[in-house]
């Protein structure tokens, strides 16, 4: 069953993504389909199964704490859209 | 068959006899790349200075006759895109990080070079390591070597065609649902998806950090290992990578499979599965039987919601890795002047459909209201699923199986999202189970290669390895070529 | 420009429901979850950022041990229960000053809950629940062109902050007041500052707070709508902010308008609290376990030994010092205020000072001189031994109080030997009765109409007498046995 457009313009919002009318009404559909199939979990029975919480078994991984070197403004600089050599620079934000 | 050194191995073996120096290994890769990749559109970028410096530094060492080097020593690779190079072109398959330029190295590529290993370029890929046909990158399709008209498989088709078309002996690619097993099975290659967190996960573009593993393309299970032995181990950089110490996989590579005991799931021999496909496994089954391997029938019930367990688990985990995509730090911006309308913009223009359905499909999965029957529900079969992998391995050594239902699809023939998840089936319970998994040549259905799925239990690498290593030494498939191939290097 | 709430007075006797919520950075040499200096204070823009904190495409956290070290101290401290299993959540949402899109916190299985904060408050005991401590990561920093987030058309970030160690205390809605609000935190920050976790600095924004207020009938056990207010900067302004908002919202009440359920800041300058945005619109942060870190185990002997490396607590060491020493329940509050000035103050006694002298001096004298230039004792030229040498002196008679007092004041930041100095100069008291004697009398001939005013009932007339004594010795008498002597001579 397709999503109503509110359930995905309410998604898209919490993603962030910008989507275009004609990408809505595809992404109601298809993902309408989607969780539908994907909705068969609810067939199986986990009343006695605890969820994976990590799929290694690892517990307990840390490190010291030890300074490194780090990048340095340059570097992290480097790859921005948008400064202003000491700082990333971002549009009005407003009210979220 | 060529005279000329394919494989690692061979390539390996020329260089210390001097018949050949690493600068002129990677001139003929090059050479081979411009022949094929403008159909084929394996390459996204080339890394040339980093590669000629490394086949020079390699020809030094190699003509010093330094004891000790790594086999990987003056041999051109490639790496699929989704693995940072520092100062490298680093795009994921998407427009959104066109022009990024990593300042630091994944762990798995620098053990590589530090290897020797000769880094030709880096390879095209479905956007974010999401799809099943390499259809998803922002720079065009990959097409299959075999069938140019045709897939080579996803996500890392270019690793997989890269390989298959002979432009380099290895690759690494990334496995998240079936990522390397898939295209290697379609490719006629090797791919091997080690145990979750044997090699280091730090530089990989994260798309599910749950199941996102990196692991080799190669022409030979030999070759496999060998790459496999030089990338894994523990990273502390990786807060899931395993403590664990690595078993040798070369050292028991040659046992064979007198006396294993192997499992069939009859699972994955249902009604979807081309019958050409089902008629090379069992093929290959008898292969196995022959050289003194037990075969039984096994069961895993929960496959069959395996699918969806994977489509709830990874949409919903990359929904929150690709939050980072939002123009401020790095990568593509739509500047709009206002913060949100940045955001929304450059997401919309940078991500492809099937990137954005994803994180569509992750956020509602984890949204307040659903979290607890998607995400939380899916955890909980993903449990299921280990846990009947675990009882099965109780009774059989590993788990063979086709690695793919179908061959190379021609280019646009699943435009319906669910159909091409349809096709992870066999591969992605492997995932969510964190097990190894290797897929090794096993015949051809009309001209298209078909791939045999060896699995073993987590930790077990070196053994699925072996097993794999069998079969393939027990067959002729390895030394196939794609006609688009021989046609240039006959 | 204040503003002045105006309104009917309420109808009903409300009670003010207040819950305060702390964000203390913590004391680490390197951030949370990468190497970077944690320390940022000072560094220029961006200079303390790697892949890891700037969230760069393919980086990976790593827990910071010591980290988890100083939540669990913390939770030791507060009386918290500590639970076996623990880990670390993301928390998604998106603003410039979080790169990943993802916060890395924790939500449904903190490393620690159900604890309590006591304290005293105009002679009754107040008692406040700890709902949770718990470890996350601190954002960057955004500076608004133009100061004002509303109106800014462009806005700077800086990572530097960008994954810090940052501990989550929060307070059960138990108190009631302002001035408990205050009290508590002040408690709060001393207990932090005194476990070594966090450096009290609020200025600076290494400790933070946030109120949730709400009012209702007295009596009643509902809760009312609940008002988030935060950018309180001081423990004044925490006061301030609090006690302005329990006012207006009985005042809102009173004029039988409705609250809304909102955050609203404190504006110094205003004195008043105002709308920043509605928490109705409020965030899904679709919170899941992080699945790039592996939980947490905390066995009961490493919960152990984390707790033998807390020292004595505030109340507990002051309590101890009044039953040891002496010393007033007002001096041991003031002795305890830091670790430091406590340790001082033991070292004092143990070097032979009488408790109460040190206590006296240094809650007065010495305190007086490390506000006024800014340098603790432990710090300056003098230092504690300088101190006890000094005080010795004072004890053994050697010297008078105000003798005493000027040297302080002179060897207090460079330094110096007070014995040394005392012989050289001869500032040594003079305690001869026999010397004082002579001066006595002389003093009481020079000051005739003194005497007789003395003798006429006039208490306060004696210290004429007294200070010419003292200056004739120059400062150096024996202020108590002048005075005795005195007595003596004008009463016979």
């Amino acid at each position: 069953m397709p999503l109503t457009p509110d359930e995905v313009a309410h998604v898209a919002m919490l993603a962030r993504l910008g989507l275009t009318e004609e990408e809505r009404a595809r992404l109601a559909v298809e993902l309408g389909a989607i969780i539908d199939h994907v909705s068969a979990l609810n067939r199986v029975d986990t009343s006695h199964v605890a969820e994976t919480a990590q799929v290694g078994g690892l517990v307990n991984v840390w490190r010291e704490d030890e300074e490194r070197p780090p990048l340095g403004r340059r570097a992290a600089l480097a790859n921005a859209p948008d400064h202003d050599d000491e700082f990333f620079r971002v549009g009005a934000i407003q009210e979220q | 068959m060529s005279a000329a050194p394919e494989t690692l191995a061979e390539c390996a073996a020329a260089l210390r006899a001097g018949a050949v120096t690493a600068v002129e290994l990677l001139e003929r890769s090059r050479a081979r790349i411009a022949a094929l990749d403008p159909q084929v559109n394996a390459f996204l970028s080339r890394t040339d200075d980093l590669a000629d410096r490394a086949a020079v530094e390699a020809d030094r060492l190699l003509s010093a006759g330094t004891p000790g080097l790594p086999a990987l020593c003056g041999v051109p690779v490639a790496v699929k895109d989704v693995l940072c190079v520092e100062g490298a072109e680093t795009t994921a398959g998407s427009l959104i990080l066109r022009g990024f330029r990593p300042p630091y190295t994944a762990t798995a590529v620098q053990r590589l070079l530090d290897a020797g290993a000769v880094l030709v370029g880096k390879t095209n890929c479905d956007e974010f390591a999401m799809g099943s046909s390499n259809e998803n990158s922002a720079y065009g399709p990959v097409r299959n070597p075999w069938d140019l008209g045709r897939v080579p498989g996803g996500s890392s088709g270019g690793s997989a065609a890269a390989v298959a078309a002979r432009m380099v002996p290895l690759s690494l690619g990334t496995d998240t649902g079936g990522s390397i097993r898939q295209p290697a099975a379609l490719c006629g290659v090797v791919g091997f998806k080690p145990t979750y967190g044997r090699v280091s996960r730090y530089g990989l573009i994260a798309f599910a950090s749950s199941l996102d593993q990196v692991g080799p393309f190669a022409l030979s299970v030999e070759d496999a290992a060998t790459c496999f032995a030089a990338v894994a181990g523990h990273d502390p950089l990786d807060g899931t990578s395993s403590p664990t110490s690595v078993e040798d996989p070369l050292g028991g590579l040659r046992e064979g499979v007198d006396g294993l005991r192997l499992g069939v799931p009859h699972e994955y021999f249902g009604e979807g599965l081309d019958p050409g496909v089902r008629a090379a496994v069992e093929g290959a089954l008898e292969v196995l039987r022959s050289l003194g391997a037990t075969l039984e029938e096994v069961s895993l019930p929960t496959t069959d919601a395996a699918l969806s367990t994977y489509y709830v688990i990874a949409p919903a985990e990359c929904s929150s890795n690709l939050a980072r995509y939002d123009g401020i730090r790095f990568g593509m911006r739509e500047d709009r002047g206002s913060l949100l309308e940045t955001y929304l913009r450059t997401r919309d223009a940078g991500f492809g459909a099937e990137v954005k359905r994803r994180i569509m499909l992750g956020t509602y999965a984890l949204s307040s209201g659903y979290y607890d029957a998607y995400y939380r529900k899916a955890q909980k079969v993903r449990t299921l699923i280990a846990d009947e992998f675990s009882r099965v391995f109780e009774r059989v050594d590993a788990i063979v199986s086709p690695t793919s239902p179908v061959p190379a699809f021609p280019l646009g023939a699943h435009s319906d999202p669910l159909s091409m998840y349809l096709l992870d089936v066999l591969t992605v319970p492997v995932n969510l189970a964190g097990l190894p998994g290797v897929s090794v040549p096993c015949g051809l259905v009309d001209g298209l290669p078909v791939g045999l799925q060896v699995v073993a239990p987590r930790f077990l690498d070196a053994r699925a390895l072996r097993i794999a290593h069998a079969y393939e030494q027990a067959t002729g498939w390895r030394t196939l070529r794609p006609a688009s191939v021989e046609a240039v290097a006959p | 420009m204040t503003e002045t709430l105006r309104g009917a007075p309420a109808m009903v006797d409300h009670e003010a429901v207040i819950g305060l919520e702390v964000h203390a950075q913590l004391l680490t040499r390197s951030k949370m979850f990468c190497g970077c200096p944690a320390g940022y204070v000072g560094a220029a823009p961006n200079e303390n950022t790697c892949p890891v904190c700037l969230g760069l495409p393919g980086t990976l956290p790593v827990i910071n041990r010591r980290a988890v070290e100083h939540t669990v101290r913390t939770a030791l401290a507060l009386n918290c229960e500590i639970p076996h299993f623990t880990k670390f959540d993301r928390k998604n949402y998106f603003y410039p000053d979080l790169p990943k899109g993802y916060q890395i916190s924790q939500y449904d299985l903190p490393l620690s809950r159900n604890g309590h904060l006591e304290f005293s408050l105009d002679g009754r005991r107040v008692r406040c629940g700890i709902t949770r401590v718990h470890l996350e990561e601190d954002t960057g920093t955004l500076h608004h062109a133009g100061d004002v987030l509303q109106s800014a058309t462009s806005s700077l970030v800086d990572y530097n902050r960008s994954g810090v160690p940052l501990m989550e205390i929060v307070g059960e809605p138990d108190l009631r007041s302002a001035e408990e609000a205050r009290e508590y935190l002040v408690r709060l920050r001393q207990i932090l500052m005194y476990i070594g976790v966090n450096d009290g600095n609020l200025e600076e924004g290494s400790f933070r707070c946030d109120a949730n207020i709400s009012v209702r009938p007295r009596g009643s056990d509902t809760l009312g709508v609940k008002v988030e207010i935060k950018n309180m900067n001081s423990f004044r302004a925490v006061q301030r902010a609090v006690e302005y908002e329990i006012t207006r919202q009985i005042t809102v009440l009173g004029a039988g308008e409705t609250l809304h359920q909102e955050t609203r800041g404190w504006v110094e300058a205003r004195a008043a609290t105002v709308s920043q945005r509605s928490k109705e619109h409020a965030h899904d942060y679709r919170y899941f376990p992080e699945p790039d870190l592996a939980p947490m185990v905390l066995s009961v002997e490493m919960v152990e030994e984390v707790r033998h490396t807390l020292p004595e607590l505030p109340e507990a060491r002051a309590a101890r010092l009044v039953a040891e020493h002496g010393i007033g329940a007002d001096d041991a509050g003031v002795l305890t205020a830091t670790r430091e000035e406590a340790d001082s103050f033991e070292r004092l006694v143990a070097a032979g000072v009488p408790a109460r002298l040190a206590a006296n001096w240094q809650v007065n004298a010495v305190n007086g001189l490390s506000n006024a230039h800014h340098v603790p004792l432990w710090e300056s030229g003098l230092g504690i031994d300088g101190l006890a040498a000094l005080l010795r002196l004072v004890d053994a008679g050697t010297v008078n109080q105000t003798t005493a007092k000027e040297l302080l004041e002179e060897l207090y930041l460079g330094g110096g030997d007070p014995g040394a100095i005392v012989r050289e100069r001869g500032l040594g008291q003079v305690s001869d009765a026999a010397e004082l004697a002579a001066l006595v009398d002389a003093a009481i001939e020079a000051n005739a109409k003194a005497v007789a005013d003395f003798q006429g009932g006039k208490e306060g007339a004696l210290q004429a007498v007294v200070g010419h004594v003292m200056k004739a010795t120059k400062g150096r008498a024996d202020a108590k046995l002048v005075n005795r002597l005195l007595r003596e001579r004008l009463s016979g």
